[in-house]
């Protein structure tokens, strides 16, 4: 296996809330190898965006993080403002949901991308804008030169998106993270933005970590997967293995409910994701599992070998093999 | 997308879920300046509604033989007493029953006109809409005090218009005065408001099932504008407290012709008290008007913040 | 952009005749200024009061009357105030003057404070500090001015002067009686009372705005982006935060002119200071309509003008917003 870039162990994210103590991440075990694309997947409020938020540093100060961040061996958590700062945007980059508003509609793109660049590297204000617009080019914006003195109300919400990879990617980081980069545009767009990801992360040899709740999405691009529920990491490992055989029944929930040529039906999961003030005892998928069992309510599964996969599923040695997908 | 269900973690409460109302009442009650508001104002009331026994003198009458002229305050005048010795704390109580009483009517002509009028005008919107914010827009623009006394001048100079104003120095003129003024801003909120609903489903599903115009205004439109409307309510009271005070002090307001008297008229003759050095004269009324200010805006505030859900305004 | 303003600026002179006639039949209903003449000249001929007439263009007829007057206005024939029959340009020029250095003063001093404070506030919601502005600029904006100017004029002018001998601030007028020629430090000292009243309603006002807006902008998406960016904070406030949350407070504060004229109104009268305010009440108390009606035009075209910079600045501020 090559190099590790982010090693994530036993995070776990509090946010103090009117009505108690709300476990966001609830001890997550993740790593990011350099120069991979690695697909998290999960529900809503299943803790993957929070997460990578707490690995930026970018969660408000009433968030109570503990655990432990390395980033090329050094650990983020617990770091100081003014490191965390030099690891923003320079190591560490993050792309977010909604394009149409990640951009300051005061001030021009060339300068919001030159601003990234000025920050970690000693340029000058005209090196740095020339760059900015080869950075344009390079994300896929035709006339770059004249889109860098536009401002961000004159762009469409898919060439938004690529204007934040520009920003993103300037200081060429060792990891990126794109939180639900596509849910806000339209399918076609959906595509191109994906194609410009993957570009980036050949050519420069970044580590990608794609947040989503849309596996097509991962099934596109991901080499590896993890997936989140209530939390906690349930199942990861290689994209063709965890399509093949999900293990985990949440997984496996997942992949049965997504549509596909010739499929008559989808078979949704009932029920609703936990409420994370009070999660279930156990294994806090048991109360909509179909494979649940007593064991499943007593103690917080941990992710175990199985196979080509880690899961967190006590009984996952004992469940009928799951129908093949690919 | 497929198989998962959208949705916060926190959304999913399994225990008992508070209807918008209990909501509203909790994160009101949650206010403590609004609590300790309605308490003082609930004393004022019950002080002011039982004035023959809580105050000590008449509205009139001067506290003891004379001399009894600008007295300090002490035991029998608490709040000191004025130029002719009428005792200030019995005027207090008799300047805040009829201030309360000008501020709550002409507050709730002012809101019921312009709740109605920012309805029809936000739910048909044009010409009727442009024109009345063209009207809206001159009034608010111009420094209040001088469209007020303009206003009040116009209103006492057309003739036909007496028997409904009264005397220009009659509390219902007042009255008359503040619903005229108040119920432009009224009108805006609840245009917004209307503007702003007309486009939402439930509404969209009236009008496409048939439902005519003042069903939709007085079924949907009006009823979801009730927190708006409330708020604006609290804050015409207060307003016309104040305008009365204003145009008291500047020498425009109720005259006190039998005796009669409005915090704006006690504020008033502090004026004339501030350079003698009659402190009580000033700093009581003054602190009076203060005090019923502050507790009913903090209300107006508290209900703003209880039922408009989207303004999280972090303290 | 030229073109706009170009453009705007036709548009205001309709705008200001329209006003103005309304205005004109306003104080001809509200202060009967033929009644007013008579009032104050009980003995003037017929000849007279037709000549008073004329050149006010108070004709039975509203339209005729209303154009006369704007025709005499134009020329610059200005009618004398009924009581006195001084000059009205004179007049309305001092006190425009005068309540320019006051307004400016204040709303300099006011809007500074105001703007900090609010940033202040805004940067921890919910902190003791934030509790403490925001309650204080609430009780602030409650206050109607004339009540903290007279409890300000008490305890400055009156009590000051008992407990420690001398008066701190004076409490009428621009200069002491029978002061000639120009003297700044007496001039701030006399002023130093109407703004600080004048300022506190524009500070609480604009802490509570600038408080509201940074807040909104400070929880906007491109915020985070900045902080992603890994750039210092001061420079995210700064440049990210304030460049737009200054939008829709500089926008209301160029359309806030008429709030800020009436404080002064109600400051200069209980100050005595010579501005607009107190030629508006005096005038207005006396029914003095050749002294009203270009006071009213120099209101209302402000107002206007103010518009329009609101607008422009808007538009300056906001590349999203394009002026056609």
């Amino acid at each position: 296996m090559t190099e590790k870039v982010l090693e994530i162990r036993d995070l776990r994210v509090t946010f103090e809330t009117p009505s108690g103590p709300l476990e966001a991440v609830r001890g997550v075990d993740l790593d990011v190898s350099a120069g991979e694309l690695l697909g998290v997947v999960g529900e809503s409020g299943s803790g993957k965006s929070v997460t990578f938020l707490a690995t930026m540093g970018l969660l408000p100060a009433r968030a109570r993080v503990t655990g432990s961040v390395l980033l090329a061996g050094e650990q983020l958590i617990g770091a100081s403002n003014k490191y965390m700062r030099s690891v923003r945007g320079r190591l560490l980059s993050m792309i977010f949901q909604d394009p149409l508003s990640a951009l300051n509609p005061v001030h021009r793109i060339g300068n919001q991308i030159a601003e990234m660049l000025q920050s970690h590297q000693d340029l000058s204000k005209r090196d740095a804008e020339k760059r900015a617009i080869e950075l344009l080019d390079i994300v896929g914006i035709p006339q770059p030169s004249e889109r860098a003195t536009q401002f961000p109300h004159e762009f469409s919400g898919g060439m938004r998106q690529r204007v934040v990879i520009a920003i993103a990617i300037a200081n060429n980081p060792k990891v990126l993270i794109a939180d639900e980069p596509t849910t806000a545009l339209d399918v076609t767009v959906q595509a191109q933005i994906l194609e410009v990801i993957e570009r980036v992360q050949e050519r420069f040899g970044t580590a990608v970590v794609l947040i989503t709740h849309d596996l097509g999405v991962i099934a596109r691009v991901a080499d590896r997967v993890n997936v989140m529920y209530a939390g906690r990491n349930v199942e990861q490992g290689t994209i063709d293995s965890l399509f093949d055989h999900p293990s985990h029944p949440y997984t496996r929930g997942l992949l049965a409910s997504l549509p596909e040529p010739g499929k008559q039906r989808l078979k949704p999961i009932t029920g609703f994701p936990p409420n994370m003030l009070n999660p279930p005892k156990g294994c806090a998928f048991h109360t909509r599992c179909e494979y649940a069992a007593e064991v499943c309510k007593l103690d917080l599964p941990e992710l175990q070998t199985f196979g080509d996969l880690q899961t967190a599923c006590v009984r996952a040695k004992e469940l009928p093999k799951a129908e093949s997908r690919v | 997308m497929p198989g998962l269900t959208q949705g916060s973690a926190l959304s999913e409460q399994n225990e008992k879920v508070l209807s918008p109302r209990q909501m509203a009442l909790r994160r009101f009650v949650s206010h403590k300046a609004a609590v300790v508001s309605c308490i003082i104002i609930g004393v004022l009331a019950l002080f002011v509604i039982l004035a023959p026994f809580t105050a000590r003198y008449g509205v009139n009458q001067s506290v003891q033989a004379p001399p009894n002229s600008f007295l300090s305050p002490r035991s029998n005048a608490w709040l000191g007493t004025d130029d002719i010795g009428r005792d200030l704390y019995s005027r207090l109580i008799y300047g805040v029953r009829v201030s309360l009483l000008i501020g709550l009517a002409s507050a709730v002509i002012s809101v019921t006109l312009g709740a109605l009028v920012g309805a029809v005008a936000g739910f048909r919107g044009g010409k009727f809409d442009d024109i009345l914010m063209r009207v809206t827009d001159l009034f608010l623009a111009f420094p209040f005090l001088v469209t007020l006394l303009v206003v009040r001048n116009v209103l006492g100079g057309l003739p036909w218009l007496k028997p409904l104003t009264g005397e220009m120095n009659s509390v219902r003129f007042i009255i008359v005065l503040f619903s005229i003024f108040g119920w432009m801003g009224v009108a805006r909120i609840v245009r917004g408001q209307v503007l702003s609903l007309k486009e939402r489903e439930f509404v969209e599903a009236a009008r496409a099932v048939g439902a005519s115009r003042r069903y939709i205004i007085t079924r949907h439109l009006l009823p979801n504008s009730v927190g708006p409307i409330m708020v604006a309510l609290t804050f015409s009271v207060v307003g016309s407290i104040i305008g009365e005070s204003t145009l008291a002090f500047f020498g425009y307001g109720p005259q006190a012709g039998d005796g009669a008297t409005s915090l704006g008229i006690l504020v008033g003759a502090a004026k004339g008290a501030v350079q003698t050095g009659f402190w009580w004269l000033a700093v009581f009324p003054c602190l009076m008007l203060i005090i019923v200010a502050l507790s009913i805006n903090f209300i107006g505030d508290a209900l703003r913040d209880a039922t408009d859900p989207r303004l999280d305004r972090g303290a | 952009m030229l073109r706009y303003i170009l453009r705007r600026l036709a548009w205001s002179v309709p705008t200001l005749l329209l006003v103005t006639f309304l205005v004109y039949i306003a104080l001809r209903i509200g202060t009967n200024p033929v009644e007013s003449y008579k009032r104050v000249n009980p003995r003037a001929s017929r000849a007279k009061i037709q000549q008073y007439i004329d050149v006010n263009g108070l004709d039975p007829n509203f339209i005729q009357g209303y154009f006369k007057w704007l025709k005499n206005f134009i020329t610059g024939d200005w009618a004398p105030s009924i009581k006195g029959r001084r000059e009205v340009w004179p007049a309305l020029k001092d006190a425009m003057a005068n309540t320019l250095r006051l307004g400016i003063a204040a709303t300099v001093v006011g809007i500074f404070f105001g703007l900090i404070f609010g940033v202040l506030a805004a940067l921890r919601p919910g902190g003791r500090r934030d509790v403490f502005i925001n309650t204080s600029a609430f009780v602030g904006i409650s206050i109607p001015p004339f009540i903290s100017a007279i409890l300000l004029q008490l305890l400055f002018a009156v009590y000051w002067q008992r407990w420690f001998g001398f008066s701190l601030f004076p409490t009428s007028g621009v200069y002491p009686a029978g002061h000639t020629g120009f003297d700044l430090f007496l001039m701030l000292k006399f002023m130093a009372l109407p703004t600080i009243i004048v300022a506190i309603q524009i500070i609480a006002t604009y802490s509570r705005y600038m408080r509201s807006s940074l807040l909104d902008v400070l929880n906007s998406d491109y915020m985070r982006t900045a902080r992603s960016k890994g750039i210092s904070e001061r420079r995210i406030l700064i440049k990210h935060g304030m460049r737009n949350a200054l939008i829709p407070v500089v926008t209301i504060a160029a359309l806030d002119v008429g709030s800020i004229v009436g404080g002064l109104i109600i400051t200069e009268n209980i100050f005595s200071y010579p501005g607009m305010g107190l030629y508006f009440l005096k005038s207005f108390g006396e029914g003095d309509f050749p002294l009203l009606m270009p006071w009213m035009v120099v209101i209302v075209a402000s107002i206007l003008l103010f518009n329009l910079i609101a607008d422009i600045s808007y538009a300056w501020l906001d590349p999203r917003i394009r002026l056609e």
